[in-house]
């Protein structure tokens, strides 16, 4: 079985783990960040949402291979005591029903407004569109990425 | 009107304590069960779950700390938040000072510990009000004891006593006392003026945890010494296992085993992406003793149904056929719905431990008494010997009151001596599933005179049929030739409760009609409705569910908001008024063309609902509910080729997106009458109101869903998700 290095939430981790393994898997099996949730494993409803070094990525369709060396980061590591605009939002607008889809939303959000701060809200929903909340929250969703692209446009 | 009826009676036989806490403090609680016994009507088709013992649980630690165990499970839908608001709110305590923790299964001090039918907040409006308040009088009564006061003297608030001296004592001084003492008869409740918890927008309890991705959901569940295990039902509804070749699967590293149970193949390994990996290397051959079942077939079979005359009738009033033989014009529809898969976002698992001396059971279930009884049954165990624990469930939708996923876990368990987790995969999910069930609906009506004289209703049913209480639903009562006829056919496929169960397609059909039968008796839409509900007014048949009056209140209330027959000329609208789950709700759809496409632009929607516990989280459960009813309505397309699901996962199934939610505008009929349901009833009439807006557009019907199915109608655009 091989050994795989990478950065997660900013620590170096050693996981030996089969060279097919999708990265969602090993963060959830091995590295007990369990936040990272498992929804279709083809890359089509946004609950596996990562960072790879700062771009939302499906952990469920890239493999451990393929991150070997890189530096990732998941809902765990976005912020401490999830003081991150995008997650202060989330709590402020009270986004989730179920909650399972949030942690991939908050992750596509993230990555999203750290490249675009002034979004209107069409580029809001077209980036948005990947990621699937079954219990239909999105109208709280969307209202959170603004209210989360007013306080980063405030702070830059 | 049931809605106006849910008064349950107190009684302290009912009421439970243990005073002798390992933590100290006070732990109370209420026995409902005993309490609205005679009371309870449960929809029809949830009465098999075993209706039983519900507690709800205060524990106050001597430091005045409060921790409220909800007792129901929470998928999405609020409870979770909502029921400790009714016990916070009477207990007089500040919510900042609540801890809220999920109850465990406890079916000796529990009752109706289960996630269905809207109806958690309902039942549990009074007693778990009353189970504050009684706590909150033992807790004046040992403060008064210790001062040597009389009780009457004493206030309370946010968890601080006060007698007329001024002097004070916090509710953990006094709690261990409390225990000690009499249980209270007669409590009184707060005036709705008075309360301060209740209706005030309350954050969802476990919002911390959500957005920062803490353990919460049964697929995050780990324990000791735990194998994962992935199960591979057969391809085919109807299919039996004849052999398998696992040869290949063996032989990936870190599987453990490959099993066979009952019709199904099992793989054990040390992680799920494992299990699944070896999952597909493994052939497999399945047979059938009789043809596997096809979408065609049904189509035929329930059109037969509706053209025999083999049905049950529901309800009768009057004489439809004589109305049908004396009248000026006859209208007669019908309405065809596909399957639907619930597709709840975290799929199906379970975590199970059976060993001698206890069935360990922890994960998502909306029926956690039943589904750990049948456990108990197969396993020939006590039913003592079952512990489970429920968690935060990633959606539920009726998926998870049918435990199967729990039954299949305690038995693999139970196979390989070891603490097992189920996960099931997408494909998994959703080909294995418990579906809402195929449906046709033909109504006929008769008018005469300018009246609607005669009204039936024919369902025919994949394997079952609506619960008892849906022939009292509008328009019984308002049409004095009335009937209501079901049957079904008995399939090899799973079906169950969906997300408002039947009434989320007979909604869209009856709806549907409506409109149609006033535009043949060129009447508004709206107007043919309210005239119906003035025959209803004052009406002495108990049976009738809904109330004119309510009925009539959100219709009025929608006509206003949606500015109803004033829009200008570009917005085309559609009408709905529905009432399920005890609540009341109307809506009006805009449609406005775009790019030469039709769009639904806006939902306004009015609800009657009660009293609201939280508005933060009742907006989300109705604005939850419409983007739930546009989707499915729009996109839910799901059928079966002999035997097998058309789709498997997201990539061909559409669940509705971001960019295809509409605008909703929410107006809440204010009340001082007990709560109803919330997680159902917004979802039905939506699909109704869009297809009565295509129709002004287009001048065209719908009468099947999904609407993508009728191309000609409603062109939508078929949008790539690039991962």
């Amino acid at each position: 079985m091989p050994t795989y290095q990478l950065t997660v939430n900013g620590e170096l981790k050693t996981v030996e783990v089969s060279k097919d393994m999708p990265v969602l898997w090993a963060l959830r099996d091995y590295l007990d960040l369990v936040g990272t949730k498992f929804g279709c494993g083809i890359a089509q409803c946004g609950a596996c949402t990562i960072h790879l070094e700062g771009t939302a990525i499906r952990s469920c369709s890239i493999t451990m291979a393929q991150v070997e060396g890189k530096s990732i980061t998941t809902i765990e590591g976005l912020s401490k005591d999830g003081e991150h605009p995008v997650q202060k939002a989330w709590k402020s607008v009270d986004v989730p029903q179920c909650g399972y889809c949030q942690a991939g939303q908050i992750m596509t959000a993230s990555s999203f407004l750290a490249k675009n701060q002034s979004p209107s809200k069409q580029e809001i929903k077209d980036a948005m569109h990947g990621n699937i909340c079954r219990c239909g929250a999105y109208k709280r969703i969307c209202k959170a990425v603004e209210v989360a692209a007013e306080e980063i446009a405030e702070k830059a | 009107m049931s809605s106006t009826k849910t008064a349950m009676t107190f009684s302290r036989r009912s009421f439970i304590r243990t005073s002798s806490l390992a933590s100290g403090g006070l732990l109370i609680g209420f026995n409902l069960f005993t309490a609205c016994k005679d009371a309870i009507k449960p929809p029809k088709d949830l009465s098999k779950l075993d209706y039983k013992d519900f507690n709800a649980f205060i524990k106050i630690a001597e430091t005045g700390e409060v921790t409220i165990f909800s007792p129901n499970p929470e998928i999405g839908q609020g409870v979770k938040t909502a029921m400790p608001m009714l016990i916070a709110e009477e207990l007089d305590v500040a919510w900042k000072n609540v801890y809220v923790e999920q109850g465990i299964l406890d079916t000796k001090n529990y009752t109706r510990q289960l996630a269905g039918g809207s109806q958690s907040i309902r039942h549990g409006w009074e007693p778990l009000r009353q189970t504050g308040a009684t706590a909150r009088q033992m807790l004046i009564n040992a403060a008064a004891a210790k001062w040597g006061v009389d009780a009457s003297e004493c206030t309370t608030n946010e968890g601080v006593i006060t007698n007329a001296n001024g002097d004070t004592l916090g509710y953990g001084d006094v709690a261990k006392e409390a225990a000690l003492l009499e249980v209270p008869e007669n409590v009184t409740l707060k005036k709705v003026s008075d309360f301060k918890i209740i209706g005030t927008d309350t954050y969802n309890v476990d919002l911390d945890k959500i957005v920062t991705g803490k353990p919460l959901y049964g697929m995050d569940y780990k324990a000791e010494g735990m194998v994962y295990a992935a199960i591979i039902h057969p391809p085919a509804f109807g299919q039996k296992l004849v052999s398998f070749d696992a040869a290949e699967a063996k032989a990936v590293t870190g599987v453990e085993d490959v099993l066979k149970y009952k019709d199904n193949i099992v793989v054990i390994g040390k992680d799920t992406w494992t299990v699944f990996k070896a999952k597909k290397l493994i052939k497999a051959e399945w047979a059938s003793d009789k043809d596997l079942e096809s979408t065609e077939d049904h189509d035929k079979i329930l059109t037969d149904i509706l053209d025999g005359n083999k049905f049950d009738t529901r309800r009768s009033d009057g004489n439809i056929k004589k109305a049908f033989a004396n009248a000026d014009m006859v209208l007669e529809r019908t309405y065809e719905s596909p399957f639907l898969p619930h597709n709840c976002m975290e799929p199906m698992n379970f975590y199970a431990n059976v060993t001698d001396d206890k069935i360990h059971l922890v994960g998502p279930i909306q029926t956690p008494e039943g589904t750990a009884k049948h456990v108990a049954h197969l396993l020939e165990r006590n039913e003592e010997e079952v512990h489970l624990e429920m968690t935060r469930m990633g959606g539920g939708f009726g998926r998870r009151l049918f435990g199967t996923f729990v039954v299949e876990a305690a038995e693999i368990s139970n196979m390989i001596k070891k603490p097992v987790k189920l996960v099931y995969s997408r494909e998994d999910d959703m080909t294995a599933g418990i579906y809402r069930p195929a449906i046709k609906y033909r109504i006929k009506a008769s008018v005469k005179e300018g009246k609607v004289t005669g009204y039936h209703l024919k369902e025919a049913c994949i394997n079952d049929n609506m619960y008892g209480l849906i022939p009292n639903f509008f328009p019984a009562g308002a049409v004095e030739n009335y009937q209501v006829d079901t049957a079904n056919y008995k399939s090899a496929i799973t079906t169950g409760a969906w997300r408002a169960p039947y009434a989320n397609f007979l909604s869209f059909s009856e709806q549907s009609f409506f409109d149609e039968l006033a535009e043949l008796m060129e009447v508004d839409p709206v107007q043919l409705r309210l005239d119906l509900l003035q025959n209803v007014k004052g009406t002495t048949d108990e049976r009738i569910e809904y109330s004119p009056k309510r009925m009539e209140k959100v219709i009025k209330t929608a006509v206003e908001k949606s500015g109803w027959g004033t829009k200008q000329q570009d917005t085309y609208q559609g009408f709905v008024a529905y009432y399920c789950h005890n609540t009341h709700v109307a809506q009006v759809a805009d449609i406005v063309v775009k790019n030469n496409e039709p769009v639904v632009k806006k939902i306004t929607c009015v609800v009657d609902c009660g009293i609201v516990v939280n508005p933060l989280g009742a907006l989300n459960q109705i604005e939850g509910g419409i983007v739930d009813g546009v989707g499915h309505a729009m996109y839910g397309n799901f059928s079966f080729k002999d035997g097998v699901p058309s789709d498997s996962n997201f990539n061909s199934y559409r669940l509705i997106r971001m960019n295809e939610v509409p605008e909703i505008g929410t107006h809440i009929i204010e009340s001082e009458l007990a709560p109803t349901g919330l997680g159902e009833p917004t979802l039905p009439p939506v699909g109704g109101a869009i297809a009565n807006a295509l129709k002004a557009l287009t001048g065209k019907r719908i009468y099947k869903q999904p609407f993508i199915n009728n191309p000609d109608l409603f062109k939508v655009p078929n949008k790539t998700i690039v991962g």
